[in-house]
């Protein structure tokens, strides 16, 4: 029992670190393939010892620059909620990531070894609910900044992301009637299967439609460009306005980990997960050929390079999404929203029940 | 190992390493005196005439409506999806019927203009 209590210890502070290293990564990635689409140099000042390396340094200067800066806490009847809402939104941006499956499970020595924290029955419904609880954290923090402009863009976050929440939900239903499961790890094992032999039966095969609603409705979730309506950065203000100092890099940094987050959802439910395509538990094996045999360790290990790899390009997927498309208007934002993608959800979870009747029947 | 012990070992590990990252923050940086001016409300430099909190117009309170409406038809729907072999026909039947009652919701509201933006 205390062992597992002390493993179970150490994967949490893996994975939370890993998602932050990451996320903090992903800040340099951002502005350097801004700067490579629109043809600058972009963020390589930084140096230590006249190493530029690209300008990674950047990732260590800016937090060591949010840590210096002032705190500063405007006058506002609500100081206590000004203080926890940032914390509110990165603390269950991070908790989503409780119930992502990184790897199968292995079996040593009486243990069992998984790189997922917790593998509730109820695994989806955990993470939205997670990332539901992350808009009480913008909503809180534009409210208690006592400023018109932060309470604006609050309301204006508020309503897109509980918008966008259920053309999400609901776009996950049309996949899971096939896997006729919540928990995360039975749906990674469901596609292991190949159709014909050849064609792994991921979700983005079965469910081509719901995977594109998904990554949209998860774009706008995660407030990117051209969803970036509750923040816009440089002209109409957002919610994060009278904030400074790490509680601003905390509202920042949410958006990194909740877009991380939202890309491990779609590998999980549409990408295969940790699958890799033909590799089962003896090692590569097509159409009955073991091709190359593997040792049950190296598989252990190979499929969480898998899960990252996919997840890399999702997120790049996103990011060229980013810096291709200008930003919404808001009613623009409203009408795909509501009249478009909310619709093709429920037309999708119809048509998926209907044909997986007739093919039982 | 209980399913749901992780989840509370990694709420009390997330919220320490969240607080200690904002705790820091708050200690490590200057504190320089707040003066009047600096409190004022960030409006680009004009003064604020009106406070916020006060009554203004709120359109996104049909959205908010909508939302619980329809969040709660979706949440309905996932144990149905857990469970859709053991239902078999007639659930499938009973959720389109779901289905289609709120979707009159949504058109009703379509129709008499609740999702414009003005």
């Amino acid at each position: 029992m205390l062992g597992e209590l002390i493993l179970k210890t150490i994967i949490i502070v893996v994975v939370v670190n890993t998602v932050l290293a990451f996320g903090g990564f992903l800040t340099w990635v951002e502005r350097k393939q801004s700067a490579v689409m629109q043809d600058r140099i972009g963020a390589n000042r930084a140096s230590i010892l006249g190493l530029r390396l690209w300008g990674l340094f950047h990732i260590l200067s800016d937090g060591i620059k949010m840590f210096a800066k002032e705190e500063f806490i405007p006058r506002t009847d609500h100081r206590k909620l000004f203080l926890v809402a940032p914390f509110i939104a990165w603390f269950f941006a991070l908790m989503g990531f409780a119930v992502i499956p990184f790897s199968n499970t292995l079996h040593v020595a009486g243990y069992e070894l998984s790189l997922q924290i917790a593998n509730p029955q109820i695994g989806i419904l955990f993470a939205f609910a997670m990332m539901g609880m992350t808009i009480y954290g913008l909503v809180l923090g534009g409210w208690a900044s006592n400023n018109n402009y932060a309470l604006l863009g609050a309301m204006r976050g508020a309503a897109q992301m509980i918008s966008y929440e259920i053309a999400l939900a609901a776009a996950v239903v049309g996949p899971l009637i096939v896997y006729h499961t919540l928990n995360m790890q039975e749906i990674v094992l469901w596609q292991a299967k190949l159709w014909g032999g050849w064609l792994p039966l991921w979700g983005i095969v079965v469910q081509p439609l719901a995977f594109f609603l998904f990554i949209t409705a998860g774009a706008a979730g995660t407030k990117r460009v051209p969803f970036d309506l509750p923040e816009g950065e440089s002209e109409i203000i957002g919610f994060n306005l009278e904030y400074s100092s790490m509680r601003f890099g905390a509202f920042m940094f949410t958006d990194f980990v909740e877009k991380i987050l939202v890309s491990c959802l779609a590998v999980t439910v549409f990408l295969g997960g940790w699958q890799v395509p033909f590799l089962t538990e003896n090692g590569f094996v097509f159409r009955g050929e073991t091709l190359l045999a593997l040792s049950p360790l190296v598989i252990w290990l190979i499929q969480p390079a898998a899960f990252f790899l996919k997840v890399c390009v999702v997120i790049y997927v996103l990011m060229l999404v980013r810096w291709t498309l200008p930003r919404f208007r808001y009613d623009q934002l409203m009408h795909l929203g509501w009249k478009i993608m909310l619709p093709l959800a429920f037309a999708n979870i119809v048509i998926t029940g209907f044909v997986l009747l007739v093919l039982k029947a | 190992m209980h399913s749901y012990l992780p989840i509370l070992l990694a709420i009390i590990v997330t919220a320490l390493i969240v607080g200690a990252v904002l705790g820091l923050s708050a200690l490590i940086g200057p504190k320089p005196e707040i003066t009047k001016e600096k409190e004022r409300p960030f409006e680009c430099g004009y003064i604020p005439f009106q406070e916020p909190g006060k009554r203004f117009p709120v359109h996104y309170y049909a959205v908010a409506i909508l939302f619980i409406v329809f969040d709660i038809e979706i949440i309905f729907l996932y144990p149905w999806v857990a469970s859709f072999e053991a239902v078999g026909k007639t659930g499938f039947f009973a959720a389109i019927f779901f289905i289609l009652i709120l979707t009159f919701g949504l058109v009703y509201e379509w129709l008499r203009g609740g999702l414009e933006w003005h």
